[in-house]
């Protein structure tokens, strides 16, 4: 195994045993049980969750991620002088700390739907299974988007004060500052056709890919009529699929690398 | 034999020059300790050495060879390197026991069986039998600080580079790592380290090496440092030095005026 | 009121009761062309029994009143019209009842609306029990009245509105009663055109072209405990007054331009206790005025209650809203509605003296559903943070939904039927 993969087994087991972890998944599977338990049917439930996701998820990941790098600042010394090279470190830390937030969030939402789709007696109250395989994979995808900008940031700036504001105000460009300059150019630029610059700049952004996708899981394309019937159109196809895949893995793999180059730059 | 060698190293952080064209070189089998005030500079040397800062300038030879950014990289002359940082806070949710256990897969280190009867001998030799499989969080910091000299020592390497190694231990602990430290010794074991506490340079080094705002100021045996000083002591001896340093530099300063 | 009892009344009943003396009953059995002789020999007020097989005919005209009845022991009594491009009864006399037969295969046909059945002109017609299958239109009347349509299933399986024809279709109709039929597949479930105080109750209108309920100018009318769910475009009523909608079922249209109701120029009209769930629009309104809505559900709706300002005088009153995208969404600043003591799932007031009723009036007109309404493609933007966060900084500062657009009495609680009927209408 490589030493990359080493780091990671190592780090895994010790993040079974972090709290926040368990937390991290004890506060999801609250959340889905409540909303499944209280909140009536799971198509509601599931999008009531899917608020928590899009808000929450990215926020806990990049500011959880940020502070565990610095947080790990003597440990990621004390392995930096073995004979380890930074690149495997780098992998293994953030592998380490992603797959298992990512297992948090994937066991915390999905064992609630998961049972409640077995006990329940009504059909209507079943899971939508292909609704809630999107929202596991934005989830999936949005924790490793964030974690990655987590590990960016922390190699970035060497105080951790600034660090975590950085983290913060990427959270707010992405999560909501960015909407917020789509309904500016929506209203700014009402009398053009505005759905394909709309669609654009939904892709571009992750957490609005996220839930574009999902809702059209949930019928909302309706809703939106000739906007919606757009969407639904563009991720109907094949291309429109590869294109949020490949968005959503750029979003990953442009923080990642960006992170490394940082990383191995850096003076500990 | 030359096991280091530094030329002319240079460092800034930022505005901060914190070595200022450090040329130095450690016969094998040596103890050296590097003195000086705290941000002279001596962490930072030894932190070039592991390839944990990397220089602006200068060279770093270790064992004859250069270390290129590539060698450092790859990092393979790092096993022949243990290192004892000062402060030691690792994974908090990983046993003493587990660390020890990842550290040692990371190195890959073949003889895995011999190597266990040696941390089992230095565990011992720090009465850590009892701390192994308590998660770190829970263990005090000298616990964590003996946890981490057994890290650096484990693998026999040729090189043992120690910050502050004995603070924040108890006074049993500090003088049993002593012991480990003046064995390695005499295996013929290069050591370098840095201290506050003079009694352990005295006790433990053959060379001093005294840096003074990321410069050299003196090098030489503890002897040659009281002769050319005229003191009894090694810590007059560097006062001596410093003072004299600093009103040269206040001269400096108002020549340049 | 003496006049009837004492000397109309009785002539009308032996009257009856002499046809019913001179009556005959033939029985019909299939074979080329034998119900079309049948229904010219036979006389006023004789009955026809129809065995079981398939009778391959069509274009028969009842121009007398006769009643024709499938045997009720037998298998299917089939008509089949062998998409011959022709209706397969006309009905063309007063006091005509079709009962328990099978109609079949009616092709469609873009100049002529072929029926099953065709009413022109007549009075107290009766059909009942029968099953119609593929018949373009299903039950047509045309200036009748007093007629009773019950208990029909009728099916279609088009696929264009251009070419499928409406299931239960009335024009210059009045006095009718439909009741309990299941209508399937057509390009209307339910069609008026100038149909007054005709009675709709317990029907089932699924799965149709486009509406499952379709009228104008028809008012007076009663639509009690219906449901129409799942059809292309929901129920569409225009140009009426007077209409009252009670206890119907509004389900699971859903589509870009879907309605649990649209009203457009509904008028001085009652609805009350119906459930709209699942629609992207619960109940549309344009131009209506003065109608009370009380009582209803709006479940699980894109949009529960659209309504355009050109709508004045309305009250929404103790109607249940929850789970909805969007409570209430208007194109306008202006209000001229009233919306009083109604639940709605997304109000977080208080109530501290415990009378059920919020403390805090609620502004069921989100910021973000003013900005859809104006600029459609921000609809994107649905669920997204900071849409949320701009709702709440309208509701904590209201400065750009309609001011008057305001429960000042929130319930706390949905409110309570003092008895419900939807219990009744048919699933």
């Amino acid at each position: 195994m490589n030493t990359a993969g080493k780091i990671f087994r190592y780090q895994l087991r010790a993040a079974v045993r972090s709290r926040w972890v368990l937390l991290y998944a004890g506060f999801f599977f609250a959340a889905a049980e409540g909303l499944l338990r209280f909140g009536g049917d799971s198509a509601k439930a599931a999008v009531s969750l899917l608020n928590i996701v899009l808000m929450l998820l990215p926020l806990v990941s990049i500011l959880f991620g940020t502070t565990y790098l610095y947080n790990a600042r003597d440990f990621v010394e004390m392995l930096l002088a073995q004979p380890v090279r930074r690149l495997s470190l780098f992998t293994g830390l953030y592998a380490g700390l992603t797959v298992p937030l990512m297992a948090a969030f994937v066991i915390g939402v999905g064992v609630p739907f998961v049972t409640h789709s077995f006990t329940s007696s009504t059909p209507s109250s079943g899971i939508d299974a292909s609704a809630l395989t999107i929202l596991l994979f934005a989830g999936v995808a949005l924790t490793a988007i964030f974690t990655a900008f987590a590990f960016l940031i922390a190699s970035l700036c060497e105080d951790k004060a600034l660090g975590m504001g950085v983290a913060l105000v990427v959270w707010l460009l992405l999560g909501i500052l960015y909407d917020a300059g789509i309904l500016a150019i929506v209203w700014t630029f009402h009398d053009y056709p505005l759905e394909t610059p709309v669609l654009a700049m939904s892709i571009a952004n992750p957490i609005d890919l996220a839930r574009i996708l999902v809702m059209l899981k949930f019928d909302i394309a309706a809703l939106m009529g000739y906007t919606g019937a757009v969407f639904e159109k563009f991720f109907g196809t094949g291309f429109g699929l590869a294109l949020s895949a490949s968005s959503l893995f750029l979003w990953i793999v442009l923080p990642f690398w960006a992170g490394i180059k940082v990383f191995i730059r850096k003076d500990f | 034999m030359t096991i280091i060698e530094l030329k002319k190293l240079k460092k800034n952080f930022g505005t901060l020059s914190v070595l200022k064209g450090v040329s130095l070189s450690i016969e094998a089998g040596l103890t050296v300790a590097i003195l000086g005030p705290n941000g002279s500079g001596k962490t930072t040397i030894m932190k070039s050495l592991l390839g944990l800062v990397k220089p602006d300038s200068g060279e770093l030879w270790f064992r004859g060879e250069l270390l290129t950014a590539k060698a450092i990289n790859d990092g393979a002359y790092r096993q022949n390197i243990g290192y004892m940082p000062q402060i030691a806070r690792f994974e908090e949710n990983m046993t003493a026991r587990e660390m020890l256990a990842m550290v040692r897969d990371i190195r890959n280190t073949t003889a895995s069986h011999q190597l266990t009867k040696y941390v089992e001998e230095l565990t011992r030799l720090f009465g850590l039998e009892t701390q192994l499989d308590k998660p770190l969080k829970t263990l005090s910091g000298g616990t964590r600080q003996k946890v981490n000299a057994v890290l650096a020592f484990m693998f026999e390497p040729e090189l043992l580079m120690l910050d502050e190694p004995t603070a924040g231990l108890d006074p049993i602990a500090a003088s049993n790592l002593k012991d480990l430290i003046l064995a390695e010794k005499k295996r013929g074991r290069t050591i370098v380290l840095t201290s506050h506490v003079m009694s352990d340079i005295e006790e433990l080094s053959d060379i001093i090496v005294l840096l003074v705002e990321g410069t050299i100021y003196f090098q030489g045996s503890i002897n040659e440092l009281l002769g050319q000083t005229q003191e009894r002591t090694i810590e007059r001896a560097i006062a001596r030095i410093l003072k004299s340093q600093s009103t040269k530099n206040i001269k400096d300063h108002e020549h340049s005026r | 009121m003496t006049l009837l009892q004492t000397i109309i009344l009785p002539i009308v009943a032996s009257l009856f009761l002499l046809s019913q003396l001179t009556a005959k009953t033939f029985d019909v059995y299939p074979s080329g062309g034998a119900l079309a002789r049948v229904v010219a020999l036979a006389h006023a007020g004789d009955t026809l029994l129809l065995h079981e097989g398939v009778y391959r005919e069509s274009g028969i005209v009842v121009d007398k009143p006769l009643s024709l009845q499938g045997q009720r022991s037998g298998g299917a009594v089939v008509l089949d019209a062998e998409n011959k491009g022709v209706s397969i009864l006309f009905i063309r006399a007063n006091n005509v009842s079709i009962c328990g037969l099978t109609f079949k295969n009616v092709a469609v046909a873009y100049t002529t609306d072929n029926a099953a059945i065709r009413a022109d002109n007549v009075r107290n017609c009766v059909i009942e029990n029968n099953t119609l299958d593929n018949t373009f239109f299903g039950i047509y009347l045309a200036k009748s009245s007093f007629c009773r349509i019950a208990n029909n299933v009728l099916t279609a399986h088009g696929s264009h509105e251009s070419s499928s024809g409406n299931g239960v279709h009335l024009w210059r109709c009045d006095s009718i009663t439909i009741h309990h039929n299941t209508v399937n597949g057509h390009r209307d479930g339910i069609y008026f055109e100038f149909v007054h105080t005709a009675v709709i109750t317990q029907n089932l209108s699924t799965g149709n072209l486009r509406y499952g309920l379709h009228f104008m100018f028809s008012d007076s009318c009663v639509y009690e405990q219906n449901t129409f769910r799942r059809n292309g475009a929901g129920v569409a009523v225009m140009y009426t007054h007077n209409v009252h909608m009670v206890n119907n079922r509004f389900e699971d249209n859903w589509g870009a331009a879907a309605y649990g109701a649209l009203f457009k120029d509904i008028d001085d009209s009652e609805v009350r206790g119906n459930v709209f769930v699942n629609n992207t629009i619960g109940l549309y309104a344009e131009g209506c005025n003065r109608s009370i809505i009380e009582q209803n559900e709006f479940l699980h709706n894109g949009y529960a209650v659209k309504i355009m300002a050109n709508s004045m005088s309305n009250i929404f009153t103790h109607n249940t809203f929850e789970g909805n995208s969007f409570d209430v969404s208007t194109n306008s600043l202006q209000n001229y509605n009233t919306f009083r003591g109604n639940y709605w799932s997304r109000y977080q007031g208080y109530d501290l003296n415990h009378d059920g009723v919020g403390d805090v009036p609620f502004r069921p007109v989100r910021l973000f559903s003013l900005i859809v309404e104006q600029q459609a493609p921000a609809l994107v933007l649905m669920h997204s943070l900071f849409v949320e966060l701009l709702d709440i900084a309208e509701r904590a500062l209201p400065s750009l939904t309609p001011e008057t657009l305001v429960d000042n009495e929130p319930l706390l609680k949905p409110y309570r039927k003092p008895f419900s009927h939807s219990s009744l209408s048919r699933k």
